[in-house]
């Protein structure tokens, strides 16, 4: 039942992009000072962010700082929201009066999206990068949070009464039981925040703030610079990636024991 | 003689009763009303017993496995473990799920160390534990493999060793070879009764096989359904190893498919009528 799963994506996950790239550069051709730039546009541009053409436009160079700025933010949010949602999610899974307590709550908030609380976050934390911040914690809360308590709460019965019956204790089932159980859940919901929270990255940093990518990318729109705002979109694409495939890595080690996660994930 | 000499070996191991079972009742509430799950069970197992509880689904024999294993506590009556009234699951009930209960993110190794580390015995003597059970059941290739990589019946052998490592003094078998291919099953089988021979061991095994409980038991506890009752306890006298082509093993189990096909049809005509 691995064996699909295990299967290395291989030369076929290139054909769509590729075609895609294709596509792009056929429409593209023949309008070299259309609105939509060409593919080698993107790419020459990418070279001058990147600081190693000199074209010394206010964007040469510049790709570094942003993406470093984004970088911490993204993190930083994604830390902090790590470190609210593991334990709260652990507590409304395991303990019935905190569920009742706050579940309602928290579903009524959930559909509430970032976007929607970018003004209020303004308002109440004022311009500047920790709003950013605040945006992308908030983000990446709910994916967090649920699936931890998904993962608490859909720990087998009969491993408790295995447990039971080997001497654990009440007080110990948690730590030796629930908590590995929950596992799987708590690293599906890590990822799915980490991927929010380069979603989010860019709604937070679209007034406010002077650094970061999606700085980069709304300040291209305002100077109409799409070259710079595709590339900033390829940029936060491939940074994504990257960073998901960081976070599948580890968790493929802690999650060896795992039919549907040791191989993919 | 061999036959005189396993009636009295198995009358010897009947006499010194390590479980108790005295009077007892359990209803569950389910939507609209109550259901009688076992009605007045009364049962005694002898120390180093191998007793086998067969019957129909619905006779509450599982249910019984349950409250021994104190997962449930009955409505009436009480269970008695060496004189001591169980009140909730403990090592010394070891039991063995048809669906194995084995702890998916521990290695064959640490799901057979589970026990004796939960009960905080030292490292040494954990691994020893863990080292002679191992052996024991064979899978010393498959030490450091997960559950998912094992079969169905490397996976009820580390079961097995799991509660055996944690010094149960009576396994509780729900079914345990129900869900296995009919090889793995026999050979299953018998290396259980080389395990129970070589160890003293108590053993309480729930099945709807009559096969599989004549050629384990030495006694066969028979239970009906509607409510769930003991119906009859068969003493099985057959030498050991049993021998399932002979005419012996056939009459007893001619007899107990009587038992438990005759009543099954019994109830039916109750429940039409």
């Amino acid at each position: 039942m691995g064996a699909r799963a295990q299967m290395p994506p291989g030369p076929v996950a290139f054909v769509l992009p590729v075609l895609l790239l294709g596509l792009w550069w056929a429409l593209t051709r023949n309008h070299p000072d259309g609105l939509i730039p060409q593919p080698g546009q993107i790419a020459s541009e990418f070279v001058d962010l990147a600081g190693l053409a000199g074209n010394n436009d206010s964007f040469s160079g510049t790709l570094w700082l942003n993406l470093l700025a984004s970088a911490e933010r993204v993190y930083g949010g994604f830390l902090l929201s790590a470190s609210l949602a593991l334990p709260l999610g652990l507590l409304i899974g395991q303990l019935p009066l905190f569920r009742r307590m706050l579940d309602s709550t928290l579903q009524v908030l959930r559909p509430v999206p970032v976007t929607a609380w970018q003004p209020l976050f303004l308002i109440l934390f004022g311009l500047g990068s920790h709003t950013a911040l605040l945006l992308v914690t908030l983000g990446c809360f709910y994916p967090i949070l649920l699936n931890t308590i998904l993962g608490v709460r859909s720990v087998e019965p009969r491993l408790l009464e295995a447990a039971a019956m080997l001497g654990v204790s009440r007080s110990a089932m948690f730590p030796k039981v629930v908590l590995p159980s929950a596992l799987p859940g708590i690293v599906t919901g890590l990822r799915l925040g980490l991927g929010f929270a380069w979603v989010v990255i860019v709604v937070g940093e679209i007034s406010g703030v002077r650094t970061g990518l999606g700085a980069m990318i709304t300040d291209a729109r305002e100077v109409s610079r799409t070259d710079v705002v595709i590339a900033g979109m390829v940029t936060i694409g491939a940074i994504g990636f990257l960073s998901d495939r960081a976070v599948q890595l580890a968790s493929r080690r802690v999650l060896r024991w795992s039919p549907r996660h040791g191989a993919d994930g | 003689m061999a036959l005189m000499a396993e009636a009295i070996a198995a009358r010897e191991r009947a006499a010194d009763p390590v479980l108790a079972i005295e009077r007892v009742h359990k209803r569950f509430t389910v939507s609209g009303g109550e259901v009688e799950a076992l009605r007045d069970v009364n049962l005694e197992i002898g120390r180093g017993e191998f007793l086998c509880l067969i019957g129909a689904s619905g006779c509450g024999k599982s249910t019984l496995l349950r409250l021994i294993g104190g997962f449930e506590q009955p409505s009436e009556g009480r269970i008695l473990m060496n004189g001591k009234e169980v009140r909730g699951p403990g090592s010394e009930r070891g039991m063995v799920f048809q669906d194995y209960g084995l702890f998916p993110w521990l290695s064959v190794r640490r799901n057979i160390e589970f026990g004796p580390a939960a009960r905080g015995l030292p490292r040494d003597l954990v691994r020893a534990a863990g080292e002679r059970f191992i052996a024991m059941i064979g899978l010393a290739r498959f030490a450091d493999a997960y559950p998912h990589e094992l079969s169905g019946g490397m996976k009820q052998r580390v079961s097995i060793a799991r509660v055996l490592a944690n010094d149960a003094a009576i396994v509780l078998m729900d079914e345990p070879f129900g869900a296995l291919d009919a090889m793995t099953r026999e050979r299953l089988q018998l290396e259980l009764l080389t395990l129970w021979q070589g160890t003293r061991l108590t053993v309480l095994f729930v099945t709807h096989a009559i096969e599989e409980a004549i050629l384990l038991a030495d006694r066969i506890v028979v239970m009906s359904p509607n409510p769930g009752r003991i119906a009859e306890i068969v003493p099985v006298t057959l030498p050991r190893p049993r021998d399932v082509a002979s005419p012996a093993f056939n009459a007893l189990r001619r007899e107990l498919a009587l038992m438990l096909h005759g009543r099954e049809a019994g109830a039916a005509q109750t429940a039409i009528g």
